[in-house]
């Protein structure tokens, strides 16, 4: 990437007007060409869309961090930027967990969700998952004696299934 | 031209600089007697440590800021400089300044040594070896507050701990800690019972919990106390118990299962204090831990969720309706507009809001925009201070929130996307903040953002009369602009500009005008190196910087007319000792 900017830099040295040379880019070379009006500068905000040039939209191979700030903006501290990094990765870390427990089972298990496709598969699993733990009368677990519920943010029991698999 | 006065007419003089930074100016070129400046307040290379600490060796309170503003946006390099290690070092060798220790010793303070007894510093490069010096040197040593520094460890912290008999505050303000191990707090003695404030929120990683609730125990002048994310909420509610006299708390890691004993336990814990007016903290919160302070939020006063995502809209309002009282009042742009509403409609006293984006790498589904702004205005009269990063502004709602808060000192509005116009009318924003500025006759600090053309800067030079700091960005176009700042702020001490169409020309213009001012900062304009070598030339006494970092691996041979990256003009006598090889002094 620093070769790309001297490169840049060799080509506008001597302008004596633009001081492209010394700003920090982050783009495939070539691509971004810049109004002398005004100066486009990649946008912090996703929602509008109206200055986006043609390097944002193909640069899915960047960190998307990187390809949208410009060094330095928002202004906003290092200590509360890296603050709200690393709760962001703590939380993407943690997957999607959960504790998972079934009437008269002494002990719980915990699955991740992301492991799989939908709730047929999920039902399959718990069902799998629990047959071991003999209820009080019967040897066997009856499947389909058992509904499989959730509880929510706001604290309420659900039934799982009604909200789409996303 | 003083030296030649007398001392009782130095001394007279004296008597009428009531404002502090009067004093500060005047006693630099003052040689002779002084009367004993108890406090001071330096830029870290605007005077050598050393003339500092020989000149006013009974120096109790010392505050030295290091980096400029914009390094706390990663657009300072971060070897600049900022080094604390000579100021503490001359003060602790300084032989008058031991001297002076020895002579107006304090009762039970100790014998000699320098009479040091608070240092602040902000911005500043610390090292775990200067705070070895400063516990060892000054024996009389209470308060250390370090805002976003760095540089030192748990170690430095360690040596403070240990050494400093009659500590009562370390506050470490969003500093960058390394963490090498919980050891720290062990380290204050049984005998330290003095602690009044201890803040600690920024640091990374665990501590001895132990050691904390035997410190709070033994600490019944504790006022303060903010806690890091490794504190958890069964901890927290133990030293609650233990100081139930608290003013300020930050919690821990504010997450529990809200329908375990552990919740209950802190629901009591925090109705014992009668006395908490501020909270903060709340790492990791739910919102189904949030009930546990309601029975305390009708006597708040100061709110700081900043650092609580997951806390948003419907939990935020819940909460915001209990503290009525509220005068300070920190969050994220999840609180949205209509949140805002319920803070102009609930806090009547609310002098200072601060709203964070939340996510700043994103589009954010929750935001604020100016509804959020003018609906505040309209509630909170005493509103005198703002930050406020949104998504879009109008000059409507500018005028509008000018007209209901004609008490603004702070102002600081940013629109998160550069050179934003006003979606309404696609003008740019010249009026809304003249409207802003015409108003608030008062207002010492102002950040602009958005689509801005020369004419707001015409309406700050007529109007800021009172302006101390302004800060632009991606604004202006041409030289007029910065020219009608230079020539009609009056009280203008910091000028920091990024990525605006400035040049030589209004660099050059009013030079004279940067000897009553503090410090210029110019980054990504049209200012040439040429520009600056001419300002040096014409301004001796002024430190011009030029700092750029991609000439690292080049020569040092500097082309003549080539253009920097950044340049920084301090307003100095002394110039700095070592300098980065990217930095050239001029």
């Amino acid at each position: 990437m620093t070769k790309n900017m001297e490169k840049e830099a060799a080509l506008r040295f001597g302008d004596g007007e633009n001081f492209a040379a010394t700003e920090l880019r982050l783009g495939l070379p070539g691509t971004r060409e810049r109004e002398t009006a005004t100066k486009v500068l990649p946008t912090g905000s996703k929602e509008g869309g109206t200055k986006r040039t043609a390097t944002e939209i193909e640069s899915n191979d960047f960190d998307r961090e990187a390809k949208t700030q410009v060094v330095g903006w928002p202004p906003i501290r290092s200590y509360r930027r890296n603050t709200f990094r690393s709760m962001k990765r703590d939380e993407e870390k943690a997957g999607t967990y959960v504790k998972v427990s079934m009437d008269g089972a002494p002990i719980l298990r915990k699955i991740d969700l992301e492991a799989y496709k939908g709730y047929k598969e999920l039902r399959e699993a718990l069902e799998d998952m629990f047959k071991c733990f003999p209820s009080g009368e019967s040897v066997r677990v009856d499947a389909r004696e058992y509904a499989v519920t959730y509880e929510d943010k706001d604290g309420d029991l659900m039934l799982v299934g009604d909200v789409p698999w996303e | 031209m003083m030296t030649y006065f007398p001392e009782e007419v130095v001394e007279h003089i004296f008597g009428f600089l009531t404002a502090h930074c009067d004093r500060n100016a005047a006693s630099l070129v003052v040689q002779g007697v002084v009367p004993p400046a108890a406090r001071l307040r330096r830029n870290c290379y605007a005077v050598r440590p050393e003339r500092v600490a020989a000149r006013f060796p009974a120096v109790r309170s010392l505050t030295v800021k290091g980096k400029p503003h914009f390094a706390d946006f990663n657009l300072v390099p971060p070897d600049w400089g900022g080094l604390a290690a000579p100021w503490i070092e001359a003060f602790a060798s300084s032989p008058t300044a031991a001297a002076a220790g020895g002579r107006g010793g304090r009762a039970g303070g100790g014998g000699g040594g320098a009479p040091l007894e608070e240092l602040r510093m902000k911005r500043m490069v610390v090292s775990d070896e200067c705070l070895e010096t400063l516990a060892r040197s000054f024996p009389n040593f209470r308060a250390l507050v370090l805002i976003s520094c760095e540089g030192f460890s748990t170690h430095g912290l360690a040596a403070v701990a240990t050494h400093c008999r009659h500590l009562r505050e370390i506050d470490l303000q969003e500093n960058e800690i390394e963490d090498r191990g919980p050891q720290w707090l062990s380290c204050f003695p049984e005998s330290c019972t003095s602690l009044m404030s201890l803040n600690f929120a920024c640091l990374k990683g665990e501590i001895n919990v132990a050691a904390l609730e035997r410190l709070v125990s033994r600490c019944p002048n504790l006022r303060s106390l903010r806690l890091n994310r490794a504190v958890s909420v069964e901890a927290l509610s133990r030293i609650l118990m233990k100081a139930p006299q608290l003013v300020d708390l930050g919690t821990g890691s504010f997450w529990v299962d809200h329908r375990s004993e552990a919740f209950h336990r802190l629901i009591s814990a925090i109705e014992r204090c009668k006395s908490l007016r501020s909270l903060s903290g709340f790492w990791d919160a739910s919102p189904l831990c949030l009930p546990a302070i309601y029975p305390i939020c009708s006597n708040l006063t100061g709110l700081n969720l900043s650092y609580a995502p997951a806390i948003q809209g419907s939990d935020l309002i819940k909460l915001i309706r209990h503290c009525w009282k509220l005068q300070r009042l920190w969050v994220l742009d999840c609180i949205g507009d209509k949140g805002l509403a319920i803070v102009a409609s609930t806090c009547k006293e609310l002098q200072e809001l601060r709203v964070f984006p939340s996510d700043i790498y994103g589009a954010g589904s929750a935001t604020v925009t100016e509804e959020g702004l003018v609906a505040v205005s309209f509630g909170c009269p005493k509103l005198h201070s703002l930050l406020y990063f949104c998504h879009q502004m109008t000059n409507a709602a500018l005028i509008t929130v000018a007209n209901n808060c004609p008490n603004f000192t702070r102002f600081r509005l940013c629109i998160l996307e550069p050179k934003k116009a006003d979606p309404l009318t696609n003008q740019p924003l010249d009026e809304g903040f003249g409207a802003i500025v015409r108003s608030s006759k008062g207002l010492r600090r102002l950040s602009l953002s958005g689509l801005l053309t020369d004419q707001v800067f015409m309406y700050i030079g007529m109007y800021a009369k009172k302006l101390e700091m302004l800060s632009i960005a991606f604004a202006g176009d041409s030289d007029k602009g910065m020219l009608y700042v230079l020539n009609g702020c009056k009280n203008l001490r910091k000028l920091e500009i990024r990525d605006c169409p400035f040049g030589d020309g209004a660099l050059l213009e009013n030079v004279a005008k940067y000897e009553t001012m503090r410090s210029l900062w110019m980054s990504s304009c049209d200012v040439t190196l040429g520009g600056c070598r001419a300002l040096a030339a014409k301004m001796p006494m002024l430190n011009v910087e030029v700092i750029n970092e991609r000439t690292k691996a080049k020569s040092r041979g500097s082309p003549s007319d080539f253009h920097k990256v950044e340049k920084c003009v301090y307003r100095t006598i002394a110039g700095r000792g070592t300098t980065p090889r990217f930095v050239w002094i001029l």
